[in-house]
């Protein structure tokens, strides 16, 4: 993090807290989040897990969505860095994966083949409630993050975690409820739009999500939006069919 | 299905509860409700085209209503004074929904203003995916009642939503027809549906072959 402007760091803190805006759209201002904190640290890949009423940790966002990073994400209902900073508010540093496997027995290794080196997570709060926590995957063993940049990376996620319920406080307590659901929704969605697409295009799920991303982001589109056109008319959208 | 209705109301301390089943293309009308009132108010959405459980289907998330009388005039100017005319002083809408697929809404009732208690919430949410659970076997003809626990357990693994999309352009249906085609398949087949979708992403089986 120490080759960041202090302008870059700046513009990104704005873009984070950004969140009073019409269209807000959760799905869009996590994978947001989570493409901008990986790109701080220059780490591998970053994804963001929020918890539901149930408290169970679900993968909403990622720098990346592979399959294996997902399974890594499934896992951590079990075990893992972002259920313990999600349970101990704390954040989780430079964790070397490979002398993680007494700690975290089923992750550790599967992380390690996924071709990770270290592991971070940092939870996602607001005074004493936490919400999720952001993980970041690391191709260098232990050292993504020096002593100053803990805090830096723990502030972007305070800021978003405040913005995210401001959005929410502003209008009714229910509403942080709604919108939740509405991601997971949406994000069983982009599940379903990346196996159609694959389908359509005999292309791997991982390349689908790849091609749904770019056009969303090309065509100035919110991802969940084009993922729901993926399943239900795929023909509107004819620059994704068409390479 | 009214039984469903009948144990929300109950573990909700509801005053009435209702389920409706839609579709995207409009068609739409009462499944089940907990009593002749719930039914009433259930029925007047449809009449009037609007009600919380249509804003839920149409945004495809909860519409959590603790008050009918703090805003939502504005929003349902016809169903609100309905509503509270029938008792109704609070409604929860709670789409019933899998990804793109969506089936209907669950509606809690209640007589007195007042959120859902998070505990409540978290019941609201699993009576949801019981009666979506419950929709799908209708649609398959009732069969595999008994794999339930399982499905639920399996229902945000992100193997078995590509596998829908992909079946849905294999078979060239709907994406609510390929849930029901998967299942119906892992039913015949006596296996579990975790593994017909790993086979289908990993593209080890087709359902149009």
């Amino acid at each position: 993090m120490s080759g960041v402007s202090a302008e870059r760091l700046a513009s990104i803190f704005v873009e984070v807290a950004d969140t009073l805006v019409d269209e807000f759209d959760l799905l869009d201002f996590l994978h947001m989040l989570t493409d901008r904190a990986r790109s701080l640290v220059d780490a591998a890949a970053a994804g963001l897990m929020l918890a539901d009423e149930r408290g169970r940790l679900d993968f909403m966002a990622g720098s990346d969505e592979n399959v294996r990073l997902i399974e890594l994400f499934q896992l951590q209902n079990d075990q893992g860095p972002c259920l313990e900073a999600y349970r101990t508010g704390q954040p989780v540093i430079n964790i070397d994966l490979a002398s993680a496997a007494g700690r975290w027995p089923r992750f550790a290794p599967r992380a390690s083949e996924a071709g990770f080196r270290s592991v971070h997570a940092f939870p996602l709060r607001l005074r004493s409630q936490v919400i999720g926590a952001l993980n970041i995957f690391g191709s260098t063993t232990g050292g993504d993050f020096s002593a100053a940049d803990v805090p830096i990376m723990q502030a972007l996620a305070d800021v978003a975690t405040i913005g995210l319920m401001q959005e929410r406080a502003i209008r009714r307590s229910e509403a942080l409820t709604e919108q939740l659901q509405g991601a997971l929704n949406s994000r069983i969605i982009i599940e379903q739009a990346k196996g159609a697409l694959a389908q359509v295009q005999d292309i791997g799920v991982d390349e689908a999500f790849r091609r749904i991303r770019a056009y969303a982001r090309n065509h100035n589109r919110r991802l969940t939006e084009v993922a729901e056109l993926v399943v239900t008319d795929l023909a509107s959208l004819p620059g994704l069919t068409r390479p | 299905m009214q039984r469903i209705c009948l144990a929300t109301v109950e573990a909700l301390s509801a005053s009435g509860s209702g389920i409706s089943v839609m579709t995207a293309d409009g068609m739409r009308g009462v499944c089940a409700t907990s009593d002749p009132v719930s039914e009433r108010v259930e029925e007047l959405q449809f009449i009037l085209g609007e009600g919380p459980c249509i804003d839920a289907f149409a945004a495809r998330r909860p519409i959590l209503t603790a008050d009918l009388s703090d805003g939502a005039g504005f929003r349902w100017p016809v169903y609100t004074p309905a509503a509270r005319d029938a008792g109704v002083r609070a409604v929860f809408a709670f789409p019933l929904q899998v990804g793109a697929a969506r089936l209907g809404v669950m509606d809690v009732f209640r007589d007195r203003v007042g959120p859902l208690t998070g505990t409540e919430l978290q019941l609201a949410f699993t009576f949801a995916e019981l009666t979506v659970e419950a929709l799908l076997n209708l649609q398959q003809g009732d069969i595999s009642a008994g794999d339930g626990a399982m499905a639920l357990d399996f229902g945000r693994r992100a193997e078995l939503f590509q596998a829908q999309g992909m079946v849905m352009v294999q078979l060239g249906v709907s994406i609510g027809e390929a849930l029901v085609r998967i299942r119906a398949y892992a039913f015949a087949e006596n296996r579990r549906l975790e593994d017909v979708a790993r086979d289908i992403v990993q593209r080890r089986l087709r359902l149009d072959g």
